[in-house]
């Protein structure tokens, strides 16, 4: 079965934002460029933050207006990114609904979660973990 | 490239003539690390002698350090400036987004010079700098709705720090403080009133950078070192959970609790207010600074009925830790928790620095009752021990300043002393308002010597509670040595800017490990020698613009309440002052 990285109560994170900067340890380097993870405030900080991750969508929109077939959707759920093949042109980007496609202004090239579980141990309040993805589900988290 | 290469880009702005510049300093870096060592070297290079704290030629300096972006609790931004509150040095340090912000714009250090004639916001990025129009912001009641402005109008979202003052600030209260991600702050020694004096409302930094490493292995074997023990250990637990406010009870307990300015160190209230109240009734939230597990941040509901309307209520959270618990709290005689969060509601968006103000309120309640100063001078407003509504009408005319009295409170409460009298009771060490402790003399020498006033957290009164456990005693010469030496390893590490609550997971040998990966070799020797170097970097600096050691006042109220190691006698304060003058 495929796996996905799945937010598992956003009022559990405190925004250390330690799980972005480990999916840019993938790469064995510091800082932000890399990260597939995005946390932000909720409108202020009072108001908690929101954790943005692919859903590994079952019919993933970001595939669908890919016009080189960079994207190519994985079985069971979810893309893979084939890097050789994208022409840079953000159509990814601007269909994911939830801004789980990342850019990478230094590759121009968008940076889209492997569903590695990398990132899930470093996050000390349980926030987020590597799951299996249920048969075509449509009650997601 | 290496993260190094973009440390060393140093941003200059200047706002009389609103154009910016990056050069390349590796030496700065290389020499000093980054944070403390390369603020205090910035500041010798931009800060003429004698120079106006609130004048254009004082410089405001930001600087990061080469852990940021790279391990966790590398979480802080070190400023310096000439304080307009004491005279000399200005150090103060804040988390929240904006290291890691100002590391990932890509930059090591900021320096602003000069004055805007029109109140400008600064927007800093990896393409450089935009000035803003900030008229429209510039008067602005509170410093809430400034933050949630440039949260709409800015792009960035959870990569950014957003860097505010309040009108304390723009009206240039001496002790006003700088506000980043709401519930941080810059907050001592008045970079509030500079930052007004300067035009400067607001900075937004936002960026998003690789770092990459000069050993990629060893760099992840020792970012997980460093993430289990400030996460798997019983290291930080204590932050993690009750937070700095865990301090309370057991300072009362013992007797060390600063209460009603300073009269006794007990109060018969702390129950009501301690760490563990708030956090079993009043705790809404715990939330991390960028890059930190620890999540040390404690915000309190603060539920509010409207007064003209049943069933109408606001809700708020309202950021708490030790220092303000005092200041607001206890210092206050305050013992009612609304009343206390609702006093920091207002600290917070009128953007003044909670411990200042506190001590200042403190005195100004004293002086009332003494007769030094009449309702006249306070506006009509009836301070008394305990009156939370008094003190919220008094903060807020700190800052409108109706009377002359507010203005001389307005800068400070030595100075205020120095006009009405009262001195005995102004709790300021070398110009600055006392933080939370009467331990003993460590924590009161400490403050005195002032070589990191921006900071809370003070070897002083670590030294006291250990003396006070083993019922062991000190000589005046061993206690500044003990002092000095706890120093100058902390220099190192807000060289370094690691959060102090984390200098037991960066210990030396850390330190050197960490360091190496980001190809930065050192001995913990050479470390050691750093820290002594920026140490005396700052003394000179303090000394050039007039701080003397043996000209410190110190206030005859420590002397006359009794502490956990007894009383705090003058000659024995002014001996060990005299030897970390040596020592250094």
């Amino acid at each position: 079965m495929a796996k996905r990285l799945s937010v598992i109560d956003n009022d559990l994170c405190v925004g250390c934002q330690s799980c972005m900067f480990a999916c840019a340890r993938r790469f064995s380097e510091g800082g932000l460029a890399k990260s597939c993870i995005h946390v932000h405030s909720a409108g202020g900080i009072d108001k908690g933050f929101v954790v943005v991750v692919c859903r590994a969508c079952a019919d993933p929109p970001c595939a669908r207006v890919c016009p080189t077939d960079a994207l190519l959707p994985r079985e069971g759920g979810g893309v893979r990114l084939q890097p050789k093949e994208c022409i840079g042109c953000g159509n990814c980007v601007r269909a994911c609904p939830f801004g789980a496609v990342m850019w990478d202004g230094e590759q121009n090239k968008p940076h889209i979660c492997v569903y590695c579980g990398y990132c899930a141990p470093y996050c000390p309040y349980g926030v987020i973990a590597l799951e299996e993805i249920q048969e075509a589900s449509h009650d997601r988290r | 490239m290496t993260a190094d290469s973009l440390l060393e880009r140093v941003l200059y702005v200047d706002l009389s003539e609103r154009r910016y510049s990056v050069q390349r300093r590796p030496e700065l870096f290389q020499d000093a690390l980054g944070g403390t060592g390369v603020a205090i070297r910035l500041l010798q290079e931009e800060c003429p002698a004698g120079a106006d704290p609130l004048g254009p030629e004082n410089p405001m300096i930001m600087a990061v350090g080469p852990l940021v972006g790279l391990y966790p609790l590398a979480s802080k931004t070190v400023a310096m400036f000439k304080s307009p509150l004491t005279g000399n040095l200005g150090e103060s340090h804040a988390g929240g987004r904006s290291a890691v912000a100002l590391r990932m714009a890509g930059y090591g250090a900021l320096v602003v010079r000069g004055a805007s004639k029109l109140p400008v916001y600064l927007v800093i990025d990896e393409q450089g700098v935009s000035f803003r129009d900030a008229s429209a912001l510039w008067g602005v009641r509170s410093s809430y709705t400034v933050g949630s402005v440039l949260r709409d109008r800015e792009p960035g979202t959870g990569l950014r720090s957003i860097m505010r003052i309040g009108r304390a600030g723009e009206r240039q209260v001496r002790y006003a403080c700088v506000i980043t991600e709401t519930y941080r702050h810059f907050g001592r020694l008045g970079m509030g009133a500079v930052w007004g004096s300067k035009g400067l409302k607001a900075l937004v930094i936002r960026g998003k950078q690789s770092l990459p490493v000069a050993d990629r292995r060893a760099y992840r074997r020792a970012y997980d070192a460093v993430y289990d023990a400030a996460t798997k250990s019983s290291l930080m637990q204590k932050y993690h959970e009750l937070g700095t406010a865990m301090n309370v009870a057991p300072l009362n307990e013992l007797g060390g609790l600063p209460t009603r300015n300073l009269q006794t160190a007990r109060f018969e209230g702390a129950d009501a207010i301690s760490g563990e109240r708030l956090a079993e009734e009043y705790l809404g939230r715990r939330v991390a600074c960028a890059h930190c597990p620890v999540a040390c941040i404690h915000l309190a509901t603060l539920r509010t009925a409207y007064p003209n309307e049943p069933y109408f209520y606001k809700t708020q959270l309202v950021g708490y830790d030790h220092e303000p618990i005092f200041a607001a709290g206890t210092m206050l005689g305050l013992d009612n928790v609304n009343g206390l969060l609702r006093l920091l509601d207002e600290i917070e968006i009128l953007g003044l620095d909670a411990m200042s103000a506190g001590v200042s309120l403190a005195w100004a309640t004293e002086a009332l009752e003494r007769g030094l100063i009449s309702l006249e001078e306070t506006d009509g407003v009836p301070l008394a021990f305990g009156d939370a509504q008094s003190y919220v009408a008094a903060a807020q005319r700190i800052v409108s300043q109706p009377t002359a009295f507010y203005s001389a409170l307005a800068q400070g409460v030595e100075h205020a002393a120095s006009v009405y009298g009262g001195a005995d009771a102004a709790l300021a060490f070398g110009g600055n308002e006392m933080p939370g402790y009467h331990t003993g003399p460590g924590c009161h020498v400490g403050w005195l010597a002032g070589a990191r006033h921006s900071h809370l957290d003070n070897a002083g009164y670590s030294v006291d509670l250990k003396l006070a456990q083993s019922g062991a005693s000190m000589t005046p010469t061993e206690l500044a040595e003990a002092l000095l030496r706890e120093e100058r390893w902390r220099q190192v590490l807000t060289s370094l800017v690691v959060c102090l609550f984390a200098r037991n997971v960066y210990d030396p040998q850390t330190v050197v490990d960490t360091l190496a990966t980001v190809g930065h070799a050192c001995t913990a020797d050479d470390l050691q020698r750093m820290g002594a170097e920026i140490l005396q970097a700052k003394y000179a600096f303090k000394e050039r613009e007039g701080f003397r050691m043996e000209d410190l006042r110190i206030p005859e109220r420590i002397s006359e309440t009794p502490s956990p190691l007894g009383q705090v006698g003058p000659a024995y304060v002014r001996e060990a002052l005299a030897a970390y003058r040596q020592g250094l």
